[in-house]
């Protein structure tokens, strides 16, 4: 309960005393490229396998007759667009930005770079983390749309190459009582989770202390609590947002 | 000048620092000294506002650092150039960069002002075509001029050193002080530097802090320091023998 108090009064200090709008915009392109466009290859490499593997299961499970192949399409499209992508790429974000956040501000805080930003009367909470954050909100959604685009492909693939079912009834199946809110969903939980993996990794890398080996139980830690935290928001989101 | 009136700080139950009170004058190196563990590297966080005080006054040219409000104290932190001890430089950055960033984000300067100014403190610290340089590329030395540097460029005030001969050979220590001092006495600077190093403090310690278990002990000079008659002093300055056999000959 403590450290959630810390959280919150840390999450406070963003916005308080900022800097110019020009120095922040800076910033946030240079986390953009890094949060972003440089977990790119990543997130498409596991989206491919992932869908790919979705639709070899899904066919391996479905052995009645009485239920067409294009049913295979339909659940990949909605595991995909409701779980895999948003859920599951938030796990490899954290896994991949997350540790780095971490272990970037943890350095940063035993080398002393943080006191040298809060001598200068710079607030280092909103001059370091604000861009981080700001940049996973802008990225990450467009993380999932691709890793949800790349995961259906992969299903594609799987069709065509492994013969579990015909690409024709995979594209019967995707086009099949297709739901638009799903898509929102996903976006939704996307700003979520990218807001929850970039402010608890910067949160748990903020206040290291200690050295070298305190950097890296940091950014175990970073990764395990935006895993966490990701997981019980997911719940809570479906709850409230799919529950009728 | 700073003044730092009956300064109290404690960690849980430890009393690290127990009614500190100290002039540091402008235009002079004033040196906070003490074993390690004593308590200054703690004082010295306390007056830049890295730590906030159980109590006491710290008065920044009579403005009272502790009880003022937000915008004052980004205002006298904004007067502050500190050099840390292991330089605290930005390792994204490379020299000229890690230099102009107080101007970048404090000032609305125009870029060739900036970098007009980048090359006349990095000049001053005699480190010229190094701009391009990540930090990680230059020496313990180097990195502490380029502090330095970072520390003056946007005409400080204050100066504040956390031990800035750590790791640094005697040479390059010498340097340095020799540095800190021409810097203080050119820019009428008030410059306040923790250090344990007693060739520090006779070199260029006009005003001299003894801490021990968290109290002051003395103040003087570096002149008086050899007769201070307090036995915690007297310990610490001639705990190596150089220093002994100087006491020596003076007494004859």
């Amino acid at each position: 309960m403590r450290n959630l108090g810390k959280y919150i009064l840390f999450l406070g200090k963003l916005f308080s005393n900022p800097e110019s709008f020009k120095t922040y915009f800076k910033l946030i392109m240079d986390e953009c490229i890094y949060i972003g466009i440089n977990s790119i290859v990543l997130v498409a490499i596991v989206s491919v396998f992932m869908g790919a593997v979705s639709t070899v299961q899904t066919a391996y499970n479905l052995i009645s007759p009485l239920i067409p192949d294009s049913v295979i399409g339909l659940v990949v499209r909605d595991l995909t667009i409701l779980e895999l992508a948003p859920t599951i790429t938030a796990i490899i974000f954290a896994g991949k930005v997350g540790s780095s956040i971490a272990g970037n501000l943890g350095t940063m805080r035993i080398t002393e770079q943080i006191d040298a930003l809060e001598v200068m009367g710079i607030n280092s909470v909103s001059y370091l983390v604000l861009p981080k954050i700001v940049a996973t909100l802008f990225m990450y959604p467009f993380l999932v749309i691709l890793a949800g685009s790349l995961a259906i492909g992969g299903g594609y693939l799987a069709a065509e190459f492994a013969g579990v079912v015909s690409p024709s009834s995979y594209f019967i199946g995707l086009k099949t009582t297709f739901n638009e809110f799903t898509v929102t969903f996903a976006l939704i939980k996307s700003v979520v989770f990218g807001f929850l993996v970039a402010s608890i990794s910067a949160f748990m890398g903020y206040y290291t202390t200690g050295g070298a080996l305190e950097v890296g139980q940091s950014s175990t830690r970073a990764v395990t609590v935006s895993c966490i935290a990701i997981l019980l928001s997911d719940f809570v989101l479906a709850q409230i947002l799919l529950v009728r | 000048m700073i003044e730092v009136n009956h300064l109290t700080k404690s960690f849980d139950d430890k009393v690290v620092l127990d009614d500190i009170s100290g002039i540091f004058e402008q235009g002079r190196t004033n040196l906070i000294i003490g074993a390690s563990g004593s308590g200054k590297s703690v004082i010295l966080k306390n007056i830049v506002g890295l730590f906030e005080p159980d109590s006491g006054e710290i008065l920044y040219n009579g403005r009272d650092f502790i009880n003022a409000n937000r915008d004052v104290k980004t205002d006298i932190r904004r007067e502050i150039g500190m050099l840390f001890q292991g330089g605290a430089l930005f390792d994204s950055m490379n020299v000229e960069q890690n230099v102009k960033f107080p101007l970048d984000v404090l000032t609305k300067m125009p870029e060739a002002e900036k970098l007009e100014r980048v090359n006349t403190v990095l000049s001053r610290v005699k480190l010229e075509n190094t701009n391009k340089k990540m930090p990680s590329e230059i020496s313990g030395g180097m990195q502490k001029r380029v502090g330095i540097a970072r520390a003056i460029v946007n005409n400080s005030k204050y100066l504040f050193c956390d031990e800035p001969n750590s790791g640094l050979d005697p040479r390059t220590s010498i340097k340095i002080d020799q540095l800190l001092a021409e810097i203080t006495d050119e820019y009428q600077i008030t410059t306040v530097i923790v250090t344990h190093d007693m060739n520090s403090v006779m070199e260029i310690g006009e005003y001299v802090l003894f801490i021990s278990d968290s109290k002051k002990l003395w103040e003087g000079t570096s002149g008086d320091i050899m007769h201070s008659g307090v036995q915690e002093l007297d310990e610490f300055v001639f705990a190596n023998k150089m220093m002994r056999q100087a006491k020596e000959r003076s007494s004859f």
